[in-house]
């Protein structure tokens, strides 16, 4: 079963089109993950990005993101069509920080406690937030979450109060 | 989850993406009852937001119908409106002291009606241009821009198809407003159109045929009714397309409606449609609205594929599994359950013939169950004006045969969008332009170097766009109908095999 048949992609899939960055380079500092492996014709990342850091030749490649330039940023994160962009930096020794896009009530704000969810909607951890910012209505979230579940969490809900 | 809303009221008051500025308030009558309402809704919209489920009977009086396509295309909300019978109240505006009655079954002729004589107006232009969706605004532009006298008419009391109820940022490239959310999209072309001097726009206005010598008569009921005879040079047909429905039992239970339907109420009227909601259906438009369902503070307890994959793009379908929707391929719905509305669904896992299993269903208690199920092009204006057509299941069915350059064997008559052949907004607005640059050139203009504009288009369109793996189906489909323009010239003189 491929991603085509559950909407979960692995981290298998991942790797052998290229889409994941290499431990090393996670450690190293934050850098965008695009989980778009279909080869959409679409090429927004390319045109927003700061740092020429991801490339495409024609619009149905899939997005290749140059290590060496990206810095992480996260401008791409809100701006994707597909919400398929995220930020991981594994650069702290004991916690992981996720960039990912939110499009849901309430609003985020530093500091909140969230469900952290994987791929599946199954929540996985909690964690929290350290930073947020808007872009035309979509937020990049920041929230810290345990190390080992860099590669799960891709989402959170902010549970009722 | 922090939504809002006022009791008994099914209105969005806070969306994370849509503002909604409700008009003034106003006052009409539903079965001599006051309903309350916004000005810039329509009636349906209004009386959905206030529970209303049941908007028609079937023809036997029996079967209680629901709101469904939302866009004047179904018959399922055809009602009485200040004495006129069959009118669409899904895209009648609501009107101060209206009175609308619910209808059921057929209906009288309404002789006592006093009607007052419909003026009849008679205008030449170069190019009409028939739907103002993404393919019809492009198009109007292009040929403004080129200098040309442009007619635009839209059978929606509002421009903008169905750019108006997309949420999501649209994909490609940004020459075609990639990155911009779609109803933003419409929000831009249609007031730059209605800013040209030379695109005259009638809104509520329907075309309704061709006739001798390429005129086309529309009828306008927006304000004063008018009978528009319009004279082109040449007749853009962007009339878009319609949901399809499949069958199983009580698929007429108001609450089964079109996933587009449900996007209308939510996305342009802001109005909930549902509490608990099933989608039969994953293709872009079944995840799209799954995922703005959510947005909208709709629950979505599942969606059904019939075949063994997801039928839409992986980004979509990922941005709700993990939020936890779950997508049941090799499933089909066999049963809506309910009285007068829905209450339940049943789906059953289907083998290799795609039949049902017996024993394997799956209940879900809903009260709103999305058909997803694919659009079918309105053709009807095309097979009036006698193009010649072609059946291509990839495309979503009939469509006429057109050149790369959109022109179909009427000569002068063009197509583009939806209408062609289903694809996405990106291609509309491609084809739109292809064909206005076509008209342009032929029209006698290359001042801005029309025709080579128009190759890179064409170009780009079939060597690149869709190139992409995921437009594939698409592509094979426009293959089968798109031909030469000396094949074209063969099939107008009946000499080519096949057509």
């Amino acid at each position: 079963m491929g991603f085509k048949e559950t909407g979960v992609i692995t981290r298998e899939e991942l790797e052998e089109r290229g889409l994941l960055p290499s431990i090393e380079r996670l450690e190293k500092g934050p850098i965008a993950i695009a989980e778009c492996p279909e080869g959409i014709p679409c090429n927004i990342c390319v045109n927003v990005c700061p740092f020429n850091a991801v490339l495409m030749d024609k619009i149905y490649d899939l997005p290749r993101i140059d290590p060496d330039k990206c810095i992480g940023c996260g401008v791409c994160v809100p701006q994707c069509p597909g919400l398929a962009m995220f930020i991981v930096d594994l650069s702290k020794p004991d916690r992981a920080l996720i960039t990912l896009p939110y499009e849901f009530p309430p609003e985020p704000r530093k500091g909140m406690r969230v469900k952290l969810l994987d791929r599946a909607g199954n929540v996985v951890g909690e964690g929290s937030i350290v930073k947020v910012w808007q872009y035309d209505k979509t937020w990049a979230v920041t929230v810290e979450t345990p190390r080992d579940k860099w590669f799960e969490v891709r989402a959170i809900w902010i549970p009722e109060k | 989850m922090g939504y809002y809303y006022m009791p008994g009221d099914y209105r969005i008051i806070h969306h994370p993406i849509i503002d909604f500025r409700r008009g003034r308030r106003i006052r009409f009558y539903y079965n001599d009852r006051v309903v309350e309402a916004y000005e810039g809704e329509s009636i349906l919209a209004a009386l959905y937001a206030i529970g209303y489920r049941v908007f028609s009977y079937s023809p036997d009086g029996r079967r209680p119908r629901g709101a469904f396509c939302m866009i004047g295309k179904c018959s399922s909300c055809l009602s009485i409106v200040d004495g006129v019978p069959n009118t669409r109240i899904c895209i009648t505006p609501v009107r101060e002291g209206a009175r609308v009655y619910s209808q059921k079954g057929i209906p009288e002729i309404p002789h006592k009606l006093r009607v007052e004589p419909v003026e009849t107006k008679t205008i030449k232009t170069d190019v009409l241009v028939i739907g103002g969706g993404p393919a019809g605004l492009q198009a109007a532009l292009t040929l403004a821009d080129e200098g040309f006298d442009v007619v635009l008419v839209d059978d929606h009391p509002r421009l903008g198809g169905q750019l108006v109820k997309q949420t999501h940022r649209f994909f490609g490239a940004r020459r075609f407003y990639g990155g911009v959310r779609g109803f933003r999209i419409a929000e831009k072309l249609s007031k730059n159109v209605l800013e040209r001097d030379n695109i005259h726009v009638y809104t509520q206005a329907l075309a309704y045929g061709f006739f001798k010598e390429g005129v086309v008569g529309v009828a306008v009921r927006g304000g004063k009714p008018l009978n528009l005879i319009v004279k082109p040079k040449a007749v853009i047909g962007s009339t878009g397309a319609c949901e399809r429905t499949i069958l199983f039992e009580n698929n007429d239970l108001p609450g089964v409606m079109g996933a587009g339907g449900a996007q209308t109420l939510m996305n342009e009227y802001g109005v909930r449609p549902g509490d608990r909601a099933f989608i039969v259906g994953s293709g872009n438009v079944g995840l799209i609205v799954a995922y703005q369902l959510l947005q909208a503070g709709v629950r979505v307890l599942g969606m059904a594929e019939i075949l063994p994959h997801i039928g839409g793009w992986f980004v979509h379908a990922a941005k709700i599994r993990r939020l936890g929707v779950k997508i049941y391929t090799k499933h089909t719905v066999t049963r809506a359950i309910g009285r007068d509305r829905v209450e339940k669904a049943v789906i059953s896992m289907i083998d290799e013939k795609y039949q049902p299993i017996p024993g394997s269903e799956k209940v879900f208690d809903i009260d709103l169950l999305l058909l997803a199920v694919g659009l079918q092009p309105n053709y009807s204006l095309f097979s009036q004006a006698g193009t010649v057509m072609k059946y291509v299941p990839e495309i979503g069915g009939l469509v006429p045969i057109r050149t790369y350059y959109m022109e179909t064997s009427v000569k002068n008559l063009y197509i583009a969008g939806d209408a062609s052949g289903i694809e996405e907004a990106t291609t509309a607005f491609i084809e739109g332009e292809i064909a206005a640059l076509t008209i342009a050139l032929k029209l006698g203009d290359d001042r801005s170097g029309v025709e080579k504009r128009r190759d890179q288009l064409v170009d780009y369109l079939w060597r690149e766009y869709r190139m992409s793996p995921v437009v594939e189906r698409a592509r094979r489909g426009k293959l089968k109908v798109t031909v030469s323009e000396e094949d074209m010239e063969k099939i107008r003189r009946g000499e080519l095999d096949g057509f």
